[in-house]
């Protein structure tokens, strides 16, 4: 029998599916993909079950054209998604841009791989993570949420939803292929149990309605295609009329400090972590993704040895939980961040710790998980400090 | 005594006039034919698209008082296939320039031909990238001087319509933009048409590729309009290049078929596939 929408149970799920299955979840009825390991399952499910739920999958000539087509399918008034690996996150750049400036809401799902260029396209990394705070050019905040599981893999996507209709961006979701590619227990709950969060669409009839004038809280009503109000958009700098205003910077200065703004003012609302350890802790390990979860072996071997080792683990990477780590700075001794590139959210960790507490990167360029005994190293060494 | 209105000034944003396009531009009468042809379609006009790419074409989103989006360059085909592909009931209009449309954006371009996607591609052709100064682009004729080929164009050229027709595509016109009457009602057909349909304008751009090839006003252009356009309704697409600067220009509707488009194709064969499932 025919399933729709909400695949409420208890499943023994891959985590490219858990994704798929939260996006459904979520509402989303369009997704526009391209062939990519090892996000290759997120549209092959997509391309099962769109048809199942009334939406529309579409495998789009390429990746620009994916990312393309998403904005538009969320301008013509539906949720959407693409999902894509490094060298497709790459090509999806500018267009996220355009959907940064345009206001648009939509989910990218990055299940990165090692890199830089084809690198190995079917083992893990965390790569991608400085690009997916700057990928695309000029200034702005992003959004992008790191989950350690299928199951979180499941739970964050349809975070992303809320977040990207609550505050009009597109929102990343940024996993890896061990945790795309791994098959554990995801429990889906019956709908009604499944908080989302609707588009904020515009009440206001034409001719009243100024498409980027924004409420209180810094997020314009949207309205969509078809619906009467004869609206403009434009990737180009525009005023609230969303009309282009190109001759200088008095446009530039109030369209860019609100996008950024909407975020950073609601940084509490959108930051998720999760801590343990953390009262009396003399080492943190700060991570994130599959990093944060190969760790818990090593920081109980270290806790054995005496190591007084909390966690921190982001759930929520951009934005960056400037605060919490300025705090914990002040309280431990060093930092551990484990994470499969050269020192990304390190860098992060290392400007908010701000000399107050050491930061050790515990490197690797991708291609498997953290061998625990560099991590508990490192560990060590932190607790020498 | 109350201000005169024009009968196409509630289509056009007011409060952006005047606007960017040089004096002997072909772009504003492309806009012109397209409004006075959806004007005399009856289409609801709440349920018009209008979405554009970048360049001097790209403006006309801008400009046109319609549901519109200024996509980035070359991506306007696959914003539009998005949209459409969520509210089928729009009426999805893409107004771009040949540089952005064929070059850049010419993947989406013949994807979007193939799959036959319920659209109606309008693409203006002055033969260069005139926002940016007149850089040599894919339509620019052989010999051409412009400013990325100052010693003269040593490439051939798309020929547009042909392309179209190889791909897919269900409808194929091109008009110049001296045509006026017959550029409208070719603009309404591609309109009322079910599929991919596209209107090839061919536009004076006096201010950076015609007055190097000595047009140097949009009169000399349309006085080459029309001394060398030959109008061939069904030509084979594959003998309408535009190769010489100042050779024939074959103008005309070159295909009007029938074919299921992209979502009619969709429908049927999920419904056989899935078998009331759905």
């Amino acid at each position: 029998m025919r399933q729709r929408g909400v695949l409420s149970g208890e499943f023994f799920m891959m985590g490219d599916i858990a994704c798929a299955e939260g996006a459904i979840s979520a509402g989303c009825r369009f997704f526009a993909g391209y062939p990519i390991t090892p996000a290759t399952e997120v549209a092959e499910h997509m391309s099962y079950r769109m048809p199942e739920v009334g939406g529309t999958y579409i495998q789009m000539e390429d990746e620009l054209g994916s990312m393309a087509a998403i904005l538009g399918a969320s301008w013509g008034g539906v949720k959407a998604m693409t999902a894509t690996s490094g060298p497709g996150f790459s090509l999806m750049m500018e267009n996220l841009g355009l959907g940064i400036m345009t206001e648009t809401p939509c989910v990218l799902v990055n299940v990165q791989r090692a890199g830089p260029s084809t690198g190995l396209p079917t083992l893990a990394a965390q790569g991608d993570m400085m690009q997916a705070r700057w990928g695309t050019h000029g200034p702005y905040e992003i959004i992008a949420l790191a989950p350690s599981s299928p199951q979180e893999l499941f739970d964050l996507t349809i975070r992303a939803f809320n977040l990207s209709e609550k505050y009009r961006l597109p929102v990343l979701v940024m996993t890896d292929a061990e945790v795309g590619h791994m098959t554990e227990k995801v429990v889906i709950p019956p709908p009604e149990e499944i908080e989302l969060c609707p588009r904020r669409l515009v009440t206001v009839p034409p001719g009243e309605y100024l498409p980027f004038k924004a409420d209180g809280d810094l997020v314009p009503p949207m309205a969509v295609f078809g619906q009467g109000y004869r609206f403009h958009a434009t990737g180009l700098t525009h005023d609230e009329r969303g009309y282009p205003d190109t001759a200088d910077d008095s446009a530039q200065w109030p369209l860019i400090q609100r996008l950024i703004d909407k975020i950073r003012v609601n940084k509490r609302d959108i930051i998720q972590l999760e801590e343990d350890n953390l009262q009396d802790a003399e080492v943190v390990v700060c991570s994130y993704g599959i990093s944060a979860r190969t760790a818990l072996w090593p920081m109980e071997l270290a806790r054995k040895e005496g190591i007084k080792v909390g966690l921190l683990r982001l759930i929520t990477v951009w934005p960056f939980p400037e605060e919490r780590v300025r705090e914990l700075a002040r309280k431990v001794k060093a930092f551990v961040v484990p994470e499969l590139n050269f020192g990304q959210v390190a860098l992060e960790v290392e400007r908010c710790a701000a000399g107050q507490a050491e930061v050790i990167l515990v490197p690797h360029p991708g291609g498997n998980v953290h061998e625990p005994g560099k991590v508990l190293e490192a560990l060590r060494e932190a607790a020498r400090k | 005594m109350e201000p005169e209105r024009h009968p196409m000034d509630d289509l056009l944003r007011e409060d952006r006039l005047p606007h960017i396009w040089c004096s002997g531009c072909g772009i504003g009468t492309a806009v012109t034919c397209f409004i006075s042809a959806l004007l005399k379609s009856g289409q609801d006009l709440d349920k018009v698209a209008v979405i554009s790419g970048i360049g001097c074409t790209g403006r006309v989103a801008g400009y046109i008082k319609l549901d519109s989006f200024h996509t980035t360059h070359g991506r306007a085909i696959a914003f539009a296939t998005g949209l459409k592909l969520a509210n089928p009931e729009l009426k999805v209009v893409i107004f771009s320039g040949d540089g952005d449309l064929i070059a850049i954006g010419g993947n989406h371009f013949i994807h979007a031909a193939r799959r036959n996607i319920d659209m109606t591609v309008i693409c203006v052709n002055n033969f260069n990238y005139g926002m940016t100064g007149g850089q040599v682009g894919p339509t620019t004729p052989v010999g051409a001087r412009t400013a990325t080929s100052p010693y003269g164009c040593f490439e051939h050229p798309f020929n547009i319509p042909y392309l179209a027709a190889a791909s897919g595509a269900v409808y194929v016109a091109r008009w110049t933009m001296l045509h006026v009457r017959r550029l409208e009602r070719s603009i309404g057909e591609a309109l009322a048409k079910r599929g991919f349909s596209l209107v090839e304008i061919i536009a004076p751009c006096p201010t950076n590729y015609d007055r190097w090839q000595k047009r140097r006003t949009g009169l000399d252009s349309l006085r080459y309009y029309h001394q060398k356009g030959i109008i061939q309704h069904g030509i084979n697409p594959r003998d309408v290049d535009i190769n010489v600067d100042g050779g024939e220009i074959i103008e005309g509707v070159f295909v009007n078929v029938e074919k299921p488009t992209f979502s009619d194709f969709c429908q049927e064969g999920l419904s056989k596939a899935m078998g009331g499932r759905e």
